[in-house]
């Protein structure tokens, strides 16, 4: 016979074992992950638009847009924008490479965003510099889940 | 999203419903295009009175398999038969939902209103009271609709994939802790031709978008 | 093989941008999921999607879960020379699809 609080213990411990590590991110890993791309090089604000709605309904798909100013000539233009969110379980979203013939420095698609939180954008410029934006939104849930079979 | 067809993901849907309209199937080697041209108008009409029975589309296009391509039905919610209600629902868009009343069907709208009606469930609600009483004020942050099921099968971003009216009234089932019917069962059909009934006129959206 | 639609427009002047859309049915499944018996879902997503003009890449993008069901995006590219346009993504459980589409250009 298992009395109420040994069950609460066992549940704790079950949920706790179960679980791979923590279920969402952290600001820390994200840092991490950035420090990864950038290899300690401060990323500045400014020349990129992080572009996500404020108030988020359903997490499931989201239009996430980014933009960054930049003639996209051979001699000047982004390599790569990178997307972060510290609240899902993986930090890293979506990572698109461009280059002189994408012509403009953006790309748009849809993501899944677990939690409030605020999202990174990061943009890595031919010149070896990186710049950044950052955008919080609020994630509402969504009643009446239906359950895995 | 959902009028953009380069965007809404139900065109994948829709383009699957296309290419097993044109394939030969069942022991009669027959395709749907072979009987079918067009089929304009028709998702706008359904459920309807199949010899004395009332039955939805994706029901129809399973009666087209058992009796014309003698094939075996698709199971009800599979990916196919969304496919085919999708593709022949595609070609309703923007045309208006046009139920038949007839003497005939009467008593299965009779019950399809009575089960709208019907408090059930732990929570003891009707469909009523959300979907009129409180239409247009919100549930954990999203908006209670008018339950006018104009775009089915749709795409749902919860459910990340497309679905039938009748998984989108099994949700609303279990949302209030009532023991959802079972696919395909005459309540289920009852209550769609209800509501379809309920939104005649209105103009069908098919592949729809919704949260 | 997978469903894709991809948008390439038709025809393009030499220099012009073009908006380029691509999107395709794939699960997304994160490997975060569970069932009701409490199993884990195995993970199966899309890593990378590659866009190729005339066999040169133009545009990469790296999935990760975070990426919804039925990966959809949209990039820009310029207008060089009339030939093809070829997307290609790959994936966990050697997930591989291929589309493409003309373009001629003046």
């Amino acid at each position: 016979m298992i009395t109420r609080r040994e069950f609460v213990v066992l549940a704790c411990a079950t949920a706790s074992c179960a679980a791979p590590g923590a279920l969402h991110a952290t600001p820390a890993a994200v840092d991490e992950a950035i420090r990864a791309i950038t290899g300690g090089t401060p990323a500045r604000r400014g020349r990129v638009k992080l572009d996500a709605p404020a108030l988020i309904e359903n997490g499931n798909s989201v239009v996430l847009g980014v933009s960054v100013e930049s003639p996209m000539t051979q001699a000047d233009h982004v390599k790569a924008i990178h997307v972060f969110a510290p609240m899902n379980p993986l930090p890293n979203m979506v990572s698109v490479y461009l280059g002189p013939r994408s012509g403009r420095a953006q790309f748009s698609t849809r993501v899944r965003v677990a939690d409030t939180q605020t999202l990174v954008a990061l943009a890595q410029m031919s010149d070896g510099s990186f710049w950044s934006d950052q955008v919080s939104v609020v994630v509402t849930i969504a009643a009446c889940l239906e359950e895995l079979k | 999203m959902q009028n953009d067809d380069a965007t809404n993901p139900a065109m994948l849907w829709v383009l699957d419903g296309e290419a097993l309209w044109g394939r030969r199937t069942g022991a009669a080697d027959k395709a749907c295009a072979d009987c079918h041209q067009g089929m304009q108008g028709v998702a706008a009409r359904y459920p309807a009175l199949h010899s004395e029975k009332l039955v939805n589309l994706d029901q129809r296009i399973n009666l087209c398999r058992t009796e014309q391509q003698k094939a075996p039905a698709l199971q009800l919610e599979s990916r196919e038969l969304l496919a085919l209600s999708a593709y022949i629902g595609r070609q309703s868009r923007g045309l208006p939902i046009d139920i038949a009343e007839s003497e005939q069907a009467k008593p299965f709208l009779d019950s399809g209103r009575a089960a709208f009606n019907r408090r059930q469930g732990q929570l003891n609600l009707s469909c009523t009271q959300c979907h009129v009483g409180l239409a247009g004020n919100k549930l954990a942050g999203n908006p209670i609709p008018q339950a006018h099921p104009t775009g089915y099968p749709i795409y749902r971003l919860e459910w990340q994939g497309l679905g039938s009216l009748q998984r989108r009234l099994r949700n609303c089932m279990i949302g209030v802790r009532a023991e959802p019917y079972a696919y395909g069962s005459p309540e289920f059909v009852e209550l769609e031709y209800y509501l379809m009934w309920r939104a005649r006129g209105m103009k069908l959206e098919t592949p729809a978008v919704r949260p | 093989m997978a469903r894709a639609i991809i948008q390439v427009p038709a025809r393009a002047k030499r220099g012009d941008i073009l908006e380029l859309r691509a999107l395709i049915g794939h699960v997304m499944e994160t490997g975060f999921r569970r069932t009701e018996s409490g199993a884990l879902v195995p993970r199966d997503i899309i890593r990378q999607l590659v866009c190729t003009y005339n066999g040169i890449e133009v545009f990469r993008a790296d999935f990760h879960p975070a990426i919804a069901a039925n990966p959809l995006i949209s990039f820009t590219t310029v207008a060089t020379e009339s030939g093809k346009m070829e997307f290609r993504w790959t994936g966990d459980n050697d997930f591989s699809a291929t589309e493409s589409a003309p373009i001629t250009v003046e």
